[in-house]
């Protein structure tokens, strides 16, 4: 029992990564009918742009220039790392995409590799080849309960996750730019006749999708603090599996799929040896998509859970 | 009088199809205008030629004397052109207030710091953004509807849905594309009704292209026949009936007979 209840602790956390990450997945594809492939790769930037700030604020503190508690010096890296992805995602869209937006579906699918590409490269022409070290922002702590060791890291990586998703889901509830890219991702043709200008919504999808794999960067780089640049290929194409299994275009579903991935992959790992674990765990996944193939939550029409 | 709209030798081709050519409209307000011709005469194009979906090769569209050629659709929306269409278009899976509200986007000011952080200003614009949204359903007796997702209601509804929403934008002048298709007698006299009250109550100008020659003939003061994208013939309805072309071109020999 003790084993299964620390399992899903690990399972949380590592589902939070997926969690978040497959959400901008979702949303570009609800919004602009293509998935954005080079969202792996923006994860992976978003943790590097993290890593720069924290090590800046902590190099700041350490010459006693601007002295801040770690706890603030983490909140200060996920907000300003969160903004500043949230631009390269916007930027991302205006190069990348928007002028492809009326071509063959293949070229937009092809851009997001390229650019994915020019991402890891241009990161390693930037910083060399050698792995970045993330900085330990909170001193860790371990909590045990009946035997089940859980640090206030996992805690926080979970809630972090968890927020972020309820506050977009809300977001997309009840603000004018959430129920602009709602409309966006039923009908793009008539939004704009109704005076909403559609290349925001859709850069705006792009910078919250990317704004959340900032943070999905930064928390990783917490738990596990070697970064290197072609960390986001896997972690990207697992996401993206999490966002198909959620059922396509829906925040909800994108979010739980993500942590029902999380807890396959790590349940597989705790009963057969860790080398067949993506083995294992991908032909369970295949297996559900084969009998429920609009996803988890998705319908061919689905009223509740769409976007 | 100085017309509200103007168009002024509206020409597109789409490849080497002549589409619409020296297409000329003045449209007052309070007046309703009617748009016929045969399928694939080029009417939804002159609309989407107006409204700015299509660029026009040449010409101009002037609302009170300025050009709207080259602007985007959005902002030719903001400035008050609003629009239905053939196949309605709404958004399945929003709820009914959901769409007027979007509708009302440019009406709005509140900025993302706002919709993020819940800022009073917001609070306070959401009020009378979510009051204006409800006199637009209310102005076609759907207020009721609010809460409700459009996929589970009849088509009438969603003609008065999709109506009201045009009606959020605040536009000066409507374009309905194919405002009855599809209607019953019960919701066809509906919809007349609907139409005289947006010139009368709200003194819109109102541009419509119809099938049923019947509303054409009660609802406008003036017509036009396109055919092949070029207007035929133009004048009061009575006029457009019995003229030669129009009805050789639209109405077939054998009505005359």
């Amino acid at each position: 029992m003790t084993v299964f209840l620390q399992n899903l602790v690990n399972a949380l956390q590592w589902g939070s990564f997926y969690a978040l990450i497959a959400i901008g997945y979702s949303m570009v594809y609800s919004i602009l009918m293509l998935f954005n492939f080079a969202h792996g790769d923006v994860f992976m930037t978003g943790a590097y742009i993290g890593c720069g700030i924290a090590l800046l604020l902590v190099g700041l503190g350490s010459a006693g220039i601007l002295v801040l508690p770690g706890w603030l010096v983490l909140v200060l890296t996920l907000l300003l790392a969160m903004v500043v992805t949230a631009c390269l995602g916007m930027f991302i869209e205006r190069v990348g995409y928007r002028p492809l937006r009326d071509a063959p579906r293949a070229s937009a699918a092809i851009t997001g590799l390229m650019i994915g590409i020019i991402l890891e490269t241009g990161n390693l022409i930037l910083l060399g080849a050698q792995r970045v070290k993330f900085p330990a922002l909170i001193q860790p702590v371990t909590y045990e309960l009946g035997g089940v060791f859980v640090t206030n890291q996992k805690i926080m990586i979970v809630i972090v996750a968890l927020g972020l998703a309820l506050a977009l889901h809300q977001f997309i509830r009840r603000t004018r730019w959430g129920m602009a890219m709602r409309a966006m991702a039923f009908d793009y043709a008539v939004v704009p006749l109704m005076g909403v200008p559609i290349n925001r919504i859709a850069a705006l999808t792009f910078a919250l999708g990317s704004g959340l794999a900032a943070a999905a960067g930064i928390l990783f780089g917490m738990a596990y603090p070697v970064l290197d640049p072609y960390m986001g290929i896997v972690f990207g194409w697992k996401s993206f599996v999490a966002a198909i299994l959620g059922g396509r275009g829906s925040i909800l579903g994108a979010t739980l799929a993500g942590f029902l991935l999380g807890f396959i992959e790590i349940f597989v790992a705790m009963v057969f040896p860790s080398t067949l674990r993506d083995f294992i765990a991908y032909s369970i996944i295949l297996l559900i998509l084969v009998f429920r193939p609009y996803g988890l939550f998705g319908e061919p029409y689905s009223v509740r859970l769409r976007l | 009088m100085t017309a509200l709209l103007r168009v002024e030798h509206l020409s597109h081709a789409f490849g080497g199809l002549k589409a619409v050519s020296d297409y000329r409209l003045e449209l007052s307000p309070g007046e309703i205008r009617g748009l016929i011709g045969p399928n694939g005469a080029g009417k939804t194009t002159v609309f989407n030629l107006i409204t700015g979906i299509y660029r026009p090769d040449e010409g101009r569209v002037l609302l009170e004397g300025k050009d709207l050629v080259g602007l985007a659709p959005y902002e030719i929306a903001a400035r008050g052109l609003g629009r239905t269409f053939q196949n309605m278009l709404l958004w399945r899976h929003m709820t009914v207030l959901e769409h007027v509200k979007v509708a009302r986007w440019s009406k709005v000011r509140y900025g993302l710091g706002g919709a993020f952080f819940g800022t009073a200003a917001r609070r306070r614009e959401e009020a009378e953004h979510e009051a204006a949204a409800r006199k637009c359903l209310a102005f076609f007796g759907i207020e009721d509807l609010a809460p409700q997702v459009i996929a589970n209601l009849p088509y009438g509804a969603q003609r008065k849905v999709e109506m009201a929403r045009a009606l959020a934008t605040e536009p000066r002048i409507l374009f309905l594309d194919e405002p009855t298709a599809g209607m019953n007698p019960e919701e066809l006299a509906q919809m007349m009704t609907m139409i005289r009250r947006l010139r009368d109550e709200l003194g819109l100008g109102i541009f419509l292209i119809e099938h049923r020659l019947r509303v054409v003939m009660e609802l406008c003061r003036r017509v036009q026949a396109l055919v092949f994208g070029e207007v035929i013939a133009e004048g009061t309805p009575e006029e457009i009936r019995n003229h030669p072309r129009v009805i050789e071109a639209y109405l077939g020999k054998e009505i005359v007979a």
